[in-house]
């Protein structure tokens, strides 16, 4: 079973987030459950929701407190030691930021994977909402859920342009993570 | 009468009570300047009293002598006596 | 890449749904000709899918909004004493605010069916779940049938039409289920179709009804000579139901292919010598602890209360006979008391073999119970705890004006 942590702020789309990569790996066929962590919602505060994927049917319902992988939606969000440390020794982090992985400096053990999403989703859609754009990334980083699978339940969740849009953007992360990995 | 589901019951079932015995006073009709104004028939709150000018009377089973309709008698016709005398 | 070409025969006919879209879509199914309800965290979902439906002009039902709860229920007992099928939903302070009138609707023997999507009480003022308001109307005559997943919260619905509206039981059902862990919580699940709930679920056929073409009364006033008999009425509706649930999950697995209702669920309890018990969403976590302790060598199983009333004092006897130790696990308080759940626990074992019962009191106001928590239980009932416990204790929160 992998255990995925979305990190990020109210307003953000990190519950919607959750619910297109839990459908989308449902879609290619394996099991899941998508649930935020329950609170009152406002906008700007950190917010955290779950995402699990396995090959039977899932059980366990406690939040996800220790990750395979973590998304961090903002970069302002990097700086919480308690949630970055809180990831699997061989788990990853695949964070929004214009800075190389390295030069954030942040975590040895884990995989930190960094993506422009905010200029991507910014160029591509138009508004800074990058959470359709960082599962492009999640898919090219794990290719534990295929980007097609997640292109199509972005744009069913998102009606119209702004779907396709977004399904674009997710398209230009993952193909950026894919060069950043040659 | 027994117990149904929801004590659910049908209407008219308070004919079974009869709450004549309830009476302290009763009305008597004296049938002297009765105009057959219906006033008596129609207050009576229990609807018991039937018949028509000089003729009124009450159903006793279910009077309960609350006098009212001594009460809005215009003529003074109907007088409450004590039960028993 | 795990990317399979095709899902696997299991994910077949599911799709990924929201467990509150999941509830809407199955109530929709049901065909409820009136709906009344008031908005509150976390039940909103459900009746706001159902609004939709309505004005959508997909669903047939007269959905009428109210200004309380109070009111929500009154519309429920008014259009089911007409003879209609009703549906609300609520939660918590709601739930409270409905329990003068469940006791009469209950009384009236109207079968309502309600879902309480579970949320603790105020004050302090908390959204999140525990069980603390069903069983705040635990003793209103009300069936109360507890939820494992979504997928159970959805079928239940199903059921509980069926059993409500059996002229042998008449009752009002509630399908309890974890507020925001199930009803926010996406996952997969299968959605009957029309033509599958109609052959399994007939319309509704009120024994007694109100119509001005044939006046009755209906909840008449009672004197001290009848009272007790009418309650004795109504409990022995309930120890109907005790039989019918069985007998309608039964009928359900032969309509929808799945088995989910019944009384209680045994879980790896075959040669168990500890027993956890517990309701509602956190059975599924045990689950996959039992399954950890159990390779680890720990002979543990778990009871799952499906039904909470009419309580199945005869089959949790029967599946406790041998155990030695039991963790009862209470997602509510009784203050002053000793667990609500455990006293039921302990009432059907009394005058047989007895294994120790342990009351751990956990998940209170949303706090999250995790297989650390559950271990630790584990670990307090080899200590020998049979009093109340309460998990995930953090005394040092408390300051120190404590009296």
């Amino acid at each position: 079973m992998k255990e995925i942590l979305i990190y990020g702020r109210g307003g953000q789309g990190n519950v919607a987030a959750a619910e297109i990569l839990a459908t989308a790996a449902f879609e290619d066929g394996q099991f899941v459950q998508a649930f935020p962590a329950f609170g009152a919602e406002r906008m700007g505060a950190p917010v955290r929701a779950f995402v699990r994927i396995h090959d039977q049917k899932i059980r366990t319902r406690s939040q996800v407190t220790n990750p395979d992988i973590l998304i961090i939606q903002d970069e302002t969000l990097l700086g919480n030691a308690k949630v970055m440390g809180s990831v699997k020794k061989e788990g990853v982090i695949i964070a929004n930021s214009a800075k190389k992985a390295a030069e954030l400096g942040l975590r040895d053990s884990a995989t930190l994977w960094t993506v422009p999403a905010r200029q991507i989703a910014l160029e591509a859609i138009g508004t800074p909402i990058v959470n359709v754009v960082m599962l492009g990334a999640f898919c090219a980083v794990t290719g534990l859920v295929s980007l097609e699978a997640v292109k199509r339940c972005a744009m069913a969740r998102f009606a119209g342009a702004v779907g396709e849009k977004n399904a674009q953007a997710a398209q230009q992360a993952y193909d950026w993570i894919k060069k950043e990995r040659e | 009468m027994k117990l149904t589901i929801g004590l659910v019951t049908s209407p008219g079932t308070s004919r079974a009570n009869k709450t004549g015995d309830w009476r302290v006073r009763r009305p008597v009709f004296l049938h002297k300047t009765c105009t057959g104004c219906l006033l008596c028939q129609l207050c009576c709150p229990e609807g018991v009293v039937y018949g028509e000018a000089k003729t009124f009377d009450c159903d006793f089973d279910y009077c309960k002598g609350c006098g009212i309709c001594a009460q809005v008698c215009p003529v003074h016709d109907i007088e409450m006596e004590l039960e028993g005398e | 890449m795990v990317v399979l070409s095709q899902k696997s025969a299991s994910l077949l006919h599911m799709e990924v749904l929201e467990g509150s879209r999941a509830v809407a879509e199955v109530v929709k199914r049901c065909r409820p000709h009136v709906i009344s309800a008031y908005p509150i965290t976390p039940q909103t979902h459900i009746v706001e899918n159902l609004a939709q439906m309505v004005a959508d002009g997909e669903l047939a039902s007269e959905f009428v909004n109210v200004e309380s709860e109070h009111s929500a229920a009154s519309v429920c007992l008014g259009a089911a004493a007409t003879g209609a099928r009703t549906y609300t939903a609520t939660s918590s302070q709601g739930l409270a605010l409905m329990s003068e009138v469940l006791y009469n609707i209950a009384g009236l023997r109207l079968p309502v069916v309600l879902t309480c999507a579970n949320r603790t009480l105020s004050a302090p003022l908390s959204i999140w779940n525990d069980h603390q308001d069903s069983l705040m109307v635990r003793d209103a005559g009300v069936i109360q049938l507890f939820a494992e997943d979504c997928q159970e919260a959805a079928d239940m619905h199903i059921q509980a039409y069926k059993l409500a509206e059996d002229h042998r039981v008449l009752l009002p059902v509630m399908v309890a289920m974890d507020g925001f862990i199930l009803t926010h919580t996406f996952e997969p699940v299968t959605i009957p179709t029309q033509e599958e709930v109609d052959a399994f679920l007939p319309p509704y056929q009120p024994l007694h009804y109100l119509t001005p073409k044939a006046p009755l009364s209906m909840g008449t006033w009672c004197e001290p000579d009848k009272f007790l008999e009418v309650k004795y009425m109504m409990h022995q509706a309930m120890e109907v139901a005790l039989t019918l649930i069985p007998q309608i999950a039964e009928d359900f697995r032969r309509h929808f292919g799945r088995y989910s209702g019944g009384l209680i669920e045994e879980y790896r309890m075959d040669d168990a010598q500890t027993a956890f018990v517990a309701m509602g969403s956190l059975v599924t976590t045990i689950k996959d602890t039992v399954d950890e302790l159990r390779e680890e060598g720990h002979r543990v199983g778990l009871v799952k209360i499906r039904a909470y009333r009419p309580f199945p004092t005869q089959a949790v006897a029967r599946a406790l006979e041998g155990v030695e130790r039991v963790a009862v696990i209470e997602k509510a308080i009784s203050i002053g008391g000793v667990g609500i759940l455990a006293a039921d626990i302990k009432s059907a074992l009394y005058g047989r073999e007895r294994p120790m019962v342990g009351t751990f009191i956990a998940g209170l106001g949303g706090r999250d119970v995790t297989k650390d928590s559950l271990r630790w239980i584990m670990e307090r009932l080899e200590e020998g705890a049979t009093l109340q416990e309460f998990v995930d204790l953090n005394l040092s929160l408390i300051g120190d004006d404590e009296g």
